[in-house]
């Protein structure tokens, strides 16, 4: 959605949260059918259950709270479908839904609800369930293993509150070849191993649910920007900063640092500032607080992914300018036509 | 509450401090060993215990000298005295268990600058026959080690699978690692407090209905 | 003096009734803090040394006795109360034949959220250590407390060698911590993926505490040996 801070007079565009919301879902869909051919049940289960409980929290709250029925502005189903897919899937189904009432619950319900929370309450779920289950949010499974439309990964059907059923018997079964469990960006960090490029686009190497494509999530982000449902600034600034700063630091630091390919395919990056940096309650509306906004995501992307412990830091990097939003906003909002400071 | 010397039957000041004034769920006091040592329950038990030692028995050694401490360096006096105590805890909680005395650390030497023990004893203790300062400091005590309670069973059996230690679920329970990390402190007391809250709105609607 | 001036309305303070107050509180507080202290002293080194012996037997299963030493540049004395300015405290594990099986002491480092203490066996006649009890640390859990459970990483310190050079002033090799998967040597620990700072802590701690405490210890281990068997 672009949105541009103007004087009066003021046109309604026609345009409400459940559309756009309801079209977010749209683009999602084939994000949700590609990674379902790839993983099969275990894929298809972890998205209906995390999206459920979702749901199921919103109406909860909804309850408690006494407020009116929010279900029906897809917001919760956003939710549920993109916390989903940034996880893992052999994710516990369990623990799926623990993350979908903790995103709901601790990153919206709390706040006030939908337009109140600072935070992307799916990321705030994922960060939950990183907190709470670390070992099992960095197992990941192979793709395409040829039972996947029949049987589910073992891990996947955990009974609740007990530790995932190992999977390393189920991978050497079904007997895939290569499989290190790593994601690209770990192979990267702990190898210096560069993933092959086809490997990263077809879906074949270890990634969350919803990641596994770079090429798709482009596409499908690509029409919510030709539809004007989503500000092509937020995705632009987030990912030219991380391809600048990558260039830069391959230049500059040599074979110590990944290319910068790499650094674009792999990982949550194009999952993250295509569909969750653009959630519009927790970006600025500024023109020139959101390309900051944008940036300052890169960059910390960027800055964990090489320097920190984890792999991975496209979720505390969106966190991280969420909370900077209303900040920059302040700082950075035009100047009204005629103001002096 | 502090001023009406005797006008509240002991039952009700008791209660006062376990319910109505909790420290932990009403007045937020506390909060810095509320929120580190309650990682199991068994720590906050012993560190709700300890506290509430320091405070019957400072809140009713100021009580019983409150005629002889002059107003200028009544704060000084009460400090002394609850150092004192918190000395004497320090040591005694070596003595039953140095496990126990790992576990909670510089917290207990920290049980000195626990606002609620100097609430107390200025807000009651000071204006108060000793009786009536001892039941006010128990009741504080108890309402506190309730709420560490609280929160230091839901993060046990959630970040260990555990109750006092007393495996619940099996080995091979998940745990939340969530739940022992600082986090979780503030997690499940905000959890807490968002329960009480609703509790209180609820009685509310029902008493205007 | 402020009395004198009419205008004053502040009552005279009497610093006279302050001080006596403050006087006689704080020497109550004084004869309760000692009087507590003396009656739980007792009971507080008995569990000081259950904990203690408990972490050493763990450490050498055959020890049948243990007595705590204090190791200073003058020497090897039998330790009496806390470890003097300089001195390293160590304990030296006998069978039950009364032969010195081996010598434990403690190195402590800062970790990630804080000290961490560890127990390390020692033995003369491999030069090494052997083996480590983890007795204190808060790191955080499911990541830095895997210095107590994770295989490979105890693997390092079932043959850690510790060897002095030739004029026993200083190790040969220091302990290192290395990058996982990356020990190559007999003095090097293979930290634990993920949990490098709690890793390096141990290391530090071990090395720290060995650095100092083997010239010390070596050249007056036959005098220790003697001494088990005297006692």
């Amino acid at each position: 959605m672009s949105m541009q801070l103007r004087a009066s007079p003021h046109l309604h565009s026609g345009r409400d949260v459940p559309t756009i919301m309801r079209h977010v879902v749209y683009a999602l869909l084939p994000v949700c059918a590609f990674s379902i051919w790839q993983y099969g049940l275990s894929s298809l289960a972890l998205i209906v259950t995390v999206t459920l409980s979702c749901l199921a929290a919103e109406r909860i709250s909804n309850k408690m709270s006494g407020t009116v029925n929010t279900l029906s502005d897809w917001s919760a189903t956003i939710t549920g479908v993109l916390l989903a897919l940034t996880l893992p899937p052999a994710f516990p189904l369990w623990m799926g839904a623990v993350a979908g009432f903790a995103a709901v619950w601790l990153g919206k319900s709390l706040f006030g609800g939908l337009g109140h929370n600072p935070f992307n309450p799916a990321l705030v779920g994922r960060a939950f369930v990183q907190a709470a289950f670390p070992t099992a949010i960095t197992t990941w499974a192979p793709a395409f293993t040829p039972q996947r439309f029949v049987e589910f990964i073992p891990s996947s059907l955990t009974l609740p509150l007990m530790q995932p059923n190992d999977i390393t018997t189920w991978v050497s079964a079904n007997m895939v070849d290569g499989f290190t469990g790593a994601t690209p960006l770990a192979r990267w960090k702990f190898e210096h191993f560069v993933y092959p490029v086809e490997d990263m686009i077809t879906g074949a190497a270890s990634a969350s649910t919803g990641e596994t494509s770079a090429l798709l999530l482009l596409v499908c982000g690509l029409y919510l920007i030709a539809r004007k449902f989503m500000d092509w600034r937020i995705p632009v600034a987030v990912v030219g900063s991380a391809l600048l700063l990558a260039l830069a630091f391959r230049l500059f630091g040599g074979d110590e640092y990944p290319p910068a390919h790499l650094v674009l395919l792999s990982g949550g990056l194009m999952l993250g500032a295509l569909f969750m940096a653009t959630d519009m309650a927790t970006s600025p509306v500024s023109p020139r607080a959101i390309w900051a906004y944008g940036a300052i995501i890169g960059t910390v992307t960027i800055l964990i992914r090489y320097f920190g412990g984890l792999t991975e830091g496209v979720m505390y990097a969106i966190l991280f300018g969420n909370a900077l939003a209303p900040l920059l906003d302040k700082y950075l909002q035009p100047k009204v036509f005629g103001a002096r400071k | 509450m502090s001023c009406q010397p005797l006008q509240a039957s002991n039952m009700e000041q008791l209660l006062e401090g376990i319910w109505k004034q909790n420290p932990v769920f009403v007045m937020a006091l506390g909060m810095c060993p509320t929120l580190a040592v309650t990682v199991s329950a068994f720590n906050a038990l012993g560190m709700g215990l300890a506290t509430t030692f320091v405070l019957i028995c400072s809140c009713t050694l100021i009580s019983m000298l409150r005629r002889f401490i002059p107003r200028e360096v009544r704060i000084a006096t009460y400090i002394v005295i609850i150092a004192t105590f918190v000395t004497l805890v320090d040591y005694i909680i070596q003595a039953v268990s140095l496990a126990l005395y790992e576990a909670l650390g510089a917290f207990i030497q920290l049980i000195v600058v626990n606002c609620i023990i100097l609430g107390r004893a200025e807000a009651h203790a000071a204006n108060n026959p000793p009786l009536s300062a001892l039941v006010n400091a128990l009741g504080m005590g108890i309402g506190f080690t309730i709420g560490l309670f609280a929160l230091g069973s839901v993060r046990e059996v959630l970040g260990a699978g555990k109750l006092f230690g007393i495996s619940l679920f099996g080995e091979h329970f998940q745990p939340w690692v969530v739940m022992v990390l600082p986090p979780g402190g503030f997690f499940v007391l905000g959890l807490w407090l968002l329960f009480f809250a609703w509790l209180a709105k609820r009685k509310e609607a029902q008493h205007g209905a | 003096m402020s009395g004198e001036q009419p205008i004053h309305f502040v009552p005279p303070v009497n610093s006279l009734r302050m001080v006596r107050t403050l006087m006689l509180v704080t020497s109550l507080c004084g004869g309760l803090i000692v009087a507590v202290w003396q009656w739980t002293q007792p009971a507080i080194a008995a569990n000081k040394k259950v904990v203690l012996e408990r972490s050493v037997r763990a450490l050498i299963p055959n020890a049948a006795q243990i007595v705590e030493y204090d190791a200073s540049a003058k020497g090897v004395t039998v330790a009496k109360g806390d470890a003097a300015d300089g001195a390293i405290r160590f304990y030296a594990a006998y069978d039950k034949d009364g032969k010195l099986d081996a010598i434990a002491a403690e190195g402590a480092a800062r970790g990630y959220s804080d000290t961490v203490r560890v127990l390390y066996g020692y033995r003369q006649a491999c030069e090494c250590i052997f083996g480590i009890r983890v007795t204190q640390m808060r790191e955080t859990p499911g990541i830095g407390d895997k210095i107590i459970t994770d295989p490979a990483f105890l693997q390092s310190f079932e043959h850690l060698d510790v060897s002095l050079s030739p004029d026993l002033k200083s190790m040969f090799n220091a302990v290192k911590t290395v990058k996982h998967g990356s020990k190559q040597f007999g003095w090097e620990i293979d930290a634990i993926a993920g949990a490098t700072i709690t890793s390096k802590a141990v290391g530090r701690g071990i090395n720290d505490s060995a650095q100092r405490l083997l010239p010390l210890l070596v050249p007056h281990l036959e005098a220790i040996k003697q001494k088990g068997g005297a006692q």
